[in-house]
């Protein structure tokens, strides 16, 4: 049997992936905490008098404490698992990727175990998105001065 | 040829050690159990380590014997360098070989200490085989607490560790013959479908063993593969009967029957090298039947660096046919 029979066969015992159940899944749950974030700005302004501005920050501040601390008592992963990527792509999934690496090289020493893996999964992130801030910066100033 | 009969190679005991998931599972009987995946030490590499020792450990004094009663000590783990076995090996003055061939560690183990065994006249030896569910999820895959989504496919590390004592004073269980495998790459990159990785190569063991012994498949009561999950268990049926022919009645997959279909955390059933002799030792030679048995160990041989390199996964699996007298 060459390669490309064997890869029929293991595709045709492959049960599917519920991919339609996941993405709205995922949807409703990213989502939901888009919402949930919209309503602490609107009470961070409403009640406290602050500015929308640095209302979203403190709320950015917040997400990622919620989300780190959930990591670490152990209940993201789980729920990570069941809402599939709804919960991994919002902020809470930037705090959740490093707050789980970090959790895993504590005791391989501050600088050579947590201190060098704790970007392992979102040090990615950070440079892509750079990169992509500074393009859309010096396109901003070409179109719009 | 890779095969070979052995004449009077025998398990004595085996001395289990098995994980908080693992004893919700199928089986409720093994040597010790434990809840915590730290088992008080300080990280989960440690705590392998001290799982190696308590097996051997378990063993040694089971049976009085010291560490100068034991020519060999063999064993495996999932580990980088495979130091956890390494340095479980580091407390006993005996002499140590470590194994890797993945999760198929713990049947290589048994074929080289059977071997070396074959020329003695008195001989004892240890094989031992550990895995961690956390620390392999953390060496193999993401973070443990970043719980990425997984696919149906993937199977779940089993967590425990399982000492063999091997002997030329006649037992039960009977070291029948041995067949070594053979490394079969059959395109697969999916690292989280590995029984379909490992499939071709237990198929392929499997043939050469029945060719060079000349021996049929109804000649054994059960096929025991280690680790090919519930989907992985029907590919390599299905690849059997189309690329050789050869109809499979009698075959388990101990990564399959591990667990109970309820822990959905466990997806597609148990991985890891001591999946298989867990199963083994605590359910089926248990039972009166079956008498002859062909133990095939499988291992995905992947490594992370080789995964991002997007090469495909090479897979081995070995053989070893046991005879158990009632």
């Amino acid at each position: 049997m060459n390669k490309d029979e064997y890869k029929k066969l293991v595709e045709e015992y492959t049960p599917k992936e519920k991919k339609l159940k996941n993405a709205f899944l995922a949807f409703l749950v990213g989502g939901a905490i888009g919402f949930f974030g919209q309503v602490i700005v609107t009470i961070l302004e409403t009640s406290f008098g602050v500015e929308t501005k640095d209302a979203y920050i403190w709320l950015c501040i917040f997400i990622i404490l919620i989300a780190s601390l959930l990591t670490s008592f152990g209940f993201f992963d789980n729920w990570v698992s069941k809402c599939k990527a709804g919960l991994i792509l919002p902020t809470t999934g930037f705090a959740h990727s490093v707050t789980s690496a970090a959790l895993d090289y504590r005791k391989d020493g501050l600088i050579t175990g947590l201190g060098s893996n704790f970007f392992k999964l979102a040090g990615s992130v950070l440079l892509y998105g750079i990169i992509s801030g500074f393009f859309f910066g010096v396109l901003g100033v070409i179109f719009y001065g | 040829m890779a095969s070979k009969k052995l004449t009077n190679i025998y398990i004595k005991d085996a001395f289990s050690l098995a994980g908080p998931v693992e004893k919700e599972g199928a089986i409720k009987d093994y040597d010790i159990v434990i809840d915590d995946y730290y088992y008080h030490t300080k990280t989960f590499e440690q705590a392998e380590i001290k799982m190696q020792q308590v097996v051997i450990d378990g063993i040694l004094q089971r049976h009085n014997l010291l560490h100068s009663d034991i020519d060999l000590l063999i064993s495996g783990d999932l580990s980088n360098q495979i130091s956890v076995s390494s340095y479980a090996a580091s407390r006993y003055n005996i002499p140590f070989l470590g194994v890797y061939s993945a999760c198929a560690s713990f049947v290589e183990s048994l074929l080289v200490a059977s071997e070396i065994m074959e020329g003695k006249r008195k001989s004892n030896m240890l094989c031992v085989t550990s895995s961690h569910n956390l620390s392999a999820e953390k060496q193999f895959r993401f973070p443990i607490e970043y719980g990425a989504p997984k696919p149906n496919t993937t199977t779940f590390t089993a967590t425990g560790a399982v000492c063999v004592l091997l002997t030329k004073e006649e037992s039960k269980i009977k070291v029948d013959s041995y067949t070594v495998g053979t490394v079969v790459d059959l395109g697969c990159t999916d690292a989280s479908h590995m029984g379909a990785v490992m499939a071709p190569a237990a198929a392929k063991v499997l043939i050469d063993h029945l060719l060079e012994l000349n021996r049929k498949i109804d000649d054994y009561d059960l096929i025991l593969t280690g680790d090919l999950g519930c989907i992985g268990a029907k590919i390599f049926r299905e690849y059997v009967n189309r690329a050789y022919g050869l109809k499979i009645k009698n075959h388990l997959d101990a990564g399959c029957e591990l667990y109970l279909k309820s822990q959905e955390e466990t997806y597609a059933g148990a991985s890891g090298p001591v999946s298989l002799p867990l199963y083994l030792f605590n359910k089926v030679l248990k039972q009166k039947r079956p008498k002859k048995i062909l133990l095939i160990g499988t291992g995905s041989l992947h490594n992370p660096f080789f995964m991002n390199q997007k090469l495909t996964i090479p897979a081995i699996a070995h053989a070893v046919s046991l005879e158990v007298k009632s």
